[in-house]
């Protein structure tokens, strides 16, 4: 009795351990799949297609914007919700009185540009939806000017190709998130066809006032036809480059160099 | 160009006279290679669905949707304590349905618990992987589109789509329509003539797939892209906002994966070495319906 009782547990644990491994056998061939360089070029050539057949229907189209009635009641703040670093402490205590944009690189007209120069530049204000990478939509209006008029205005060498944007927050070594994961600063970047698009403003105020801290105090990026990792919070500079070569792993943002896409219009 | 050996329907060469087993030619080449690279296709594009939901497992309708807007939320899938015991659980609505094990709780392949919306051995990668399970949705959502266009394209121009796949007149009568479903049900599948051409609940899920759920995935899923928002604007103004192409992205999905069920279980039940035969050689056995 106990022997066959024994017997037919053994011959039922014995088949669950063979379900097991066959399943972890797939799951890790899978797995591998999902690991692979070789494979993984192959894979990340769709984001240059996405990138051109987007640009092929739309290089100049706008992003749909919305009316007053259509604000999200509460817009979720996410990434940092405040940075913690001392020179950015500093900075908010003073109201950002101290803060300035330092426009740089490429340009033959450097700037440091204080809060009340950048609002005295023609303003756009712009009702617009933010598009999550993790799938949820908020909608918000902002005011700033267009970062293609700053750009004119420090006026571009032949070879510039991208924009940098340097931001004040350690997001991965925020304490929430248990501190030092990253050593490297938030930072996005642009083409040029996206950074003079005419909805690609450096917003210094949300729904009527002026940026929280949470949503990126004292000036924040929106790229309206981008998802919400590109649109960078706590904006200290603007490096105009040629190569992305020189920022974090060379991927051209922080979230790109933890393997999201670049090109992030999908 | 399409040749008669090419379609479904009936070659001129007539039986042999003795009621043998035959082989006839079933499925185009085109057909069979564009119908293994959408399952393909569809395998990846649903397991890294998956995994793309598990970080955001809830669903919205209306202009906007986020963690906040609850009264907006109408599908979520997580996991919660009840009683000082952790339970996975599906909500739909005012409707919360305990799934612990499968959805919102499951087991991770170390065999701890796994609080995540679909288990592990759903997803592509297995484990949490926005990024990786990104880009390759949208390789494969580039494999299913061009794929798919090929196909139709195929399709329309040799006939195939007319011939085999819309019902002609007098098929969607209920009665008909009935007659196939008892049909199913019972397990008796076409013999003889009767097996070259496709019936009518065939002709409905096939064309169901094809014309409607994919255009429906391949639609909804570009009305989630903020570039495409703005470059067809229209996407967007069909579905109403974001958040419905979303959700209808999610019912779409499903629907394909239900279809996936069924396709795979008839074949199996009408004779899988046969079926799966016709699929990749277009060779299909007829067996000649008894005097």
């Amino acid at each position: 009795m106990m022997t066959g009782l024994s017997n037919r547990l053994s011959r039922r644990r014995l088949f669950s351990l063979g379900g097991i491994a066959a399943g972890g056998g797939l799951l890790s061939a899978c797995d591998g799949l999902a690991r692979s360089d070789s494979l993984g070029g192959i894979i990340k050539s769709a984001e240059a297609a996405t990138m051109r057949w987007q640009r092929a229907i739309g290089r100049d189209a706008l992003a749909p914007e919305y009316t007053l009635a259509d604000l999200s009641p509460d817009f979720k703040v996410n990434g940092t919700h405040e940075p913690v670093e001392a020179e950015y402490q500093g900075m908010k205590r003073g109201g950002f009185a101290d803060w300035r944009l330092e426009v740089g690189g490429l340009v033959t007209n450097p700037m440091r540009l204080a809060l009340p120069q950048l609002k005295a530049l023609p303003q756009r204000t712009q009702i617009t939806k933010h598009d999550c990478v993790e799938g949820w939509t908020a909608i918000g209006q902002w005011t700033g000017p267009q970062l293609g008029l700053i750009l004119k205005a420090a006026g571009l060498k032949p070879n510039a190709r991208y924009v940098v944007f340097r931001c004040a927050d350690n997001y991965g070594g925020e304490a929430s998130k248990g501190g030092a994961q990253s050593t490297s600063l938030y930072y996005e970047s642009l083409d040029l066809i996206d950074a003079f698009h005419p909805q690609t403003i450096l917003a210094h105020s949300m729904n009527g006032a002026p940026l929280s801290v949470g949503h990126g105090a004292p000036l924040r990026l929106r790229v309206e036809r981008q998802l919400g990792y590109k649109q960078a919070k706590y904006v200290m500079g603007l490096d105009v480059v040629e190569s992305l070569a020189g920022y974090g792993q060379g991927n051209g943002g922080y979230w790109e160099d933890r393997g999201y896409e670049w090109y992030a219009g999908i | 160009m399409a040749t008669a050996a090419d379609t479904i329907e009936a070659p001129p060469a007539p039986p042999p006279p003795a009621a043998q087993p035959y082989l006839f030619h079933r499925h185009a080449l085109l057909v069979r290679v564009t119908h293994w690279t959408n399952a393909l296709a569809i395998f990846f594009l649903l397991m890294t669905g998956l995994n793309i939901f598990n970080a955001h497992p809830s669903l919205y309708w209306g202009p906007y949707g986020a963690s906040a807007d609850a009264a907006h939320r109408w599908l979520e899938i997580g996991s919660k304590n009840v009683g000082g015991e952790a339970r996975g659980f599906v909500r739909v609505g005012d409707v919360t349905v305990t799934t612990t094990g499968v959805l919102g709780l499951s087991t991770a392949p170390n065999g701890g618990p796994n609080p995540i919306a679909y288990p592990s051995w759903a997803t592509f990668p297995s484990y949490r992987d926005l990024a990786t399970a990104r880009n390759f949705h949208f390789f494969f959502a580039w494999v299913l589109i061009l794929n798919g266009l090929a196909y139709l394209g195929y399709s329309l121009v040799s006939g195939h789509l007319r011939r085999d796949l819309l019902p002609k007149p007098g098929e969607l009568s209920p009665a008909n329509i009935a007659h196939d479903i008892v049909k199913h049900a019972k397990l008796q599948f076409p013999k003889g003539e009767e097996a070259k051409r496709y019936h009518v609940l065939q002709k409905l899920a096939y064309g169901g797939v094809i014309l409607v759920l994919i255009p429906l995935v391949i639609l909804t899923g570009l009305g989630m892209s903020p570039a495409n928002n703005a470059a067809w604007p229209w996407i967007l103004d069909v579905f109403g906002s974001r958040p419905n192409a979303r959700s209808l992205h999610w019912v779409a999905a499903n629907l394909i994966g239900l279809f996936i069920i069924v396709h795979l279980l008839m074949v199996v039940l009408a004779g899988p070495i046969n079926e799966i035969r016709s699929m990749i050689t277009g060779k299909f056995r007829i067996d000649p319906e008894k005097a």
